[in-house]
């Protein structure tokens, strides 16, 4: 355990410093790559300043409330969708189709829409999200073996019952890699939309990465970048990767 | 000695009445006629095998009995009574890992218990107890399944199955996946637990060694359409070891009518 975490730690290192030697060499002018100390000193000054603590906790409430959003009415139609054909042929189809336009198409249309409001920023996130949970959520019941309800069946479990005691149980491991799927989409989103919209009601992470291309500040740009890097690890490992252990730990399945 | 034919005990009253009994299969491509014209009485406490190639619609016999399928023509009745889906008076155990894996052991043998009426929680935990450990696996009550061996899950399939205390146990290949070792441990459990508990069993295989160890009457199903074609009767002494002599003299026989109906389509 702890090899791995000095392995990491090196790694990370190594990184670090192979960019201060290329920024050493000049090799590009120092506006277009400024050195990783730079970067640590625009970092340091807006969390003294508290920009960033401020912007990182209105881009995250935006995206809790929109990835909430897409679960509570993701997960209930992927379950209709593959339970009910009439409910695949149609909402399936849609979700489907919409899931292959990028997050980032919904922005003009939200624009238009909402106007430069915060119903814009939760829309996009909201559409980026959605459909993609329905398809996880439709995939994950339709690969439960079917021998399982089939047992269930047998021993008298009927109706709602099966739904929850064994399909729902059943489809957990593919329900958590789609929102898991769900997260990444809902995260790409909001930058979209915050890098797009300009608002006055709370100044994101995305508006912080906006305004430092607008202002030349590529330390700033690289800094807020980390930062969206860090706090998607963040959740990853705290959020998710408990679940998945569970879930290994029970299920057997292999750890991804 | 040969294997003589019989008719069914007609003393005890019977559990299981199937008159008659028809199913199709139908996809877009082709109509496949699982079972035909099949008549079968089966007693109360009676261990019946029913034994054929693959194909043969042995399995959709059982799955019509338990329930879980629907004859296209004939009559299916249990106790008098026209089956018309499933229950707990009638539990499959099935051949493919059908237990639950988010479940412990004990939590799969809990599952159908939760299912009846009337029972206490204490009640269930101790049924659910005395049946793990009727079927030796006391020590992994609170284990996970995927930590278990291919006949330790079968077994936790056993107890889920007899803890509802179903008068019929409908047996799908249950031992098919399992080494031959592991098996022929499970076929002295199984014989145990039916002297003692006395269900009615039916018991699908394509293993005609397994069904003579098994069963009080063997019955022959060709395929294509799936028919009764023979029944046999086993009066040999119980517990049958499955590598006597006396077991091996009918299984030979049986096997070799079995072969004439067949020929070569017994390999799958």
């Amino acid at each position: 355990m702890i090899a791995r975490w000095l392995a990491a730690a090196l790694f990370f290192v190594l990184l670090v410093a192979a960019w201060y030697l290329a920024v050493q060499a000049r090799i590009w002018s120092p506006i277009l790559l400024p050195s990783p100390i730079s970067v640590a000193d625009y970092v340091k000054s807006a969390v003294e300043d508290g920009t960033l603590w401020e912007a990182t906790q209105v881009t995250v409430r935006r995206l809790l409330i929109g990835y909430g959003l897409g679960i509570l009415v993701g997960l209930p139609l992927g379950l209709l969708t593959a339970s009910s054909r009439w409910c695949q042929d149609t909402i399936g189809v849609l979700a489907l189709g919409l899931q292959t336009l990028p997050s980032v198409c919904w922005v003009p249309l939200a624009l238009l829409w909402f106007g430069q409001t915060e119903a814009a920023l939760l829309f996009v996130v909201v559409m980026g999200t959605l459909w993609s949970l329905i398809i996880a959520t439709d995939n994950g019941v339709r690969t439960i073996p079917p021998i399982y309800t089939r047992a269930a069946r047998s021993m008298g479990s009927t109706g709602l019952h099966t739904w929850t005691h064994v399909v729902l149980p059943a489809a957990l491991p593919f329900l958590l890699s789609g929102m898991k799927q769900g997260w990444a989409f809902a995260w790409r989103s909001l930058m979209a939309a915050e890098i797009y919209v300009t608002i006055l009601t709370g100044f994101g992470l995305g508006h912080l990465l906006h305004y430092g291309r607008e202002l030349n500040a590529m330390d700033q740009v690289i800094g807020v970048m980390l930062i969206i890097v860090v706090i998607g690890l963040a959740v990853d490992k705290t959020l998710f990767a408990p679940i998945e252990q569970f879930l290994h730990r029970r299920w057997g399945t292999a750890r991804q | 000695m040969a294997a003589t034919e019989v008719n069914p005990a007609k003393t005890v009253p019977s559990k299981l009445v199937l008159e008659q009994v028809s199913k199709w299969f139908r996809t877009s491509t082709l109509t496949v006629h699982a079972l035909d014209d099949v008549t079968l009485r089966i007693a109360e406490g009676e261990f019946v095998c029913l034994v054929g190639p693959s194909g043969c619609g042995k399995s959709t016999l059982l799955n019509i009995i338990a329930g879980l399928e629907r004859p296209d023509r004939g009559v299916v009745q249990a106790d008098g009574q026209a089956i018309a889906g499933p229950g707990p008076h009638r539990l499959v155990m099935f051949q493919e890992a059908s237990l639950f894996p988010w479940l412990t052991v004990l939590g799969n043998v809990l599952f159908g218990l939760k299912l009846i009426n009337g029972l206490s929680a204490a009640e269930r935990r101790e049924k659910a107890e005395y049946f793990i450990e009727l079927v030796g696996l006391k020590k992994f009550m609170h284990s996970n399944v995927h930590e278990l061996s291919g006949g330790m899950k079968q077994r936790v399939a056993l107890a889920r199955a007899l803890a509802p205390n179903p008068s019929v146990l409908l047996m799908d290949e249950p031992f098919g996946a399992l080494d031959a070792l592991t098996r022929e441990q499970l076929y002295g459990d199984i014989q145990r637990i039916w002297s003692q508990h006395r269900k009615t069993i039916v018991f699908v295989t394509h293993n005609v060694r397994e069904a003579v160890c098994l069963g009080d009457r063997v019955i022959l199903f060709s395929p294509n359409p799936g028919r009764i074609r023979e029944e046999f009767a086993i009066p040999l002494p119980r517990p049958r070891d499955i590598n006597s002599v006396d077991l091996a003299r009918y299984s030979t026989e049986i096997t070799r009518v079995l072969k004439g109906y067949v020929q070569t389509e017994v390999a799958g």
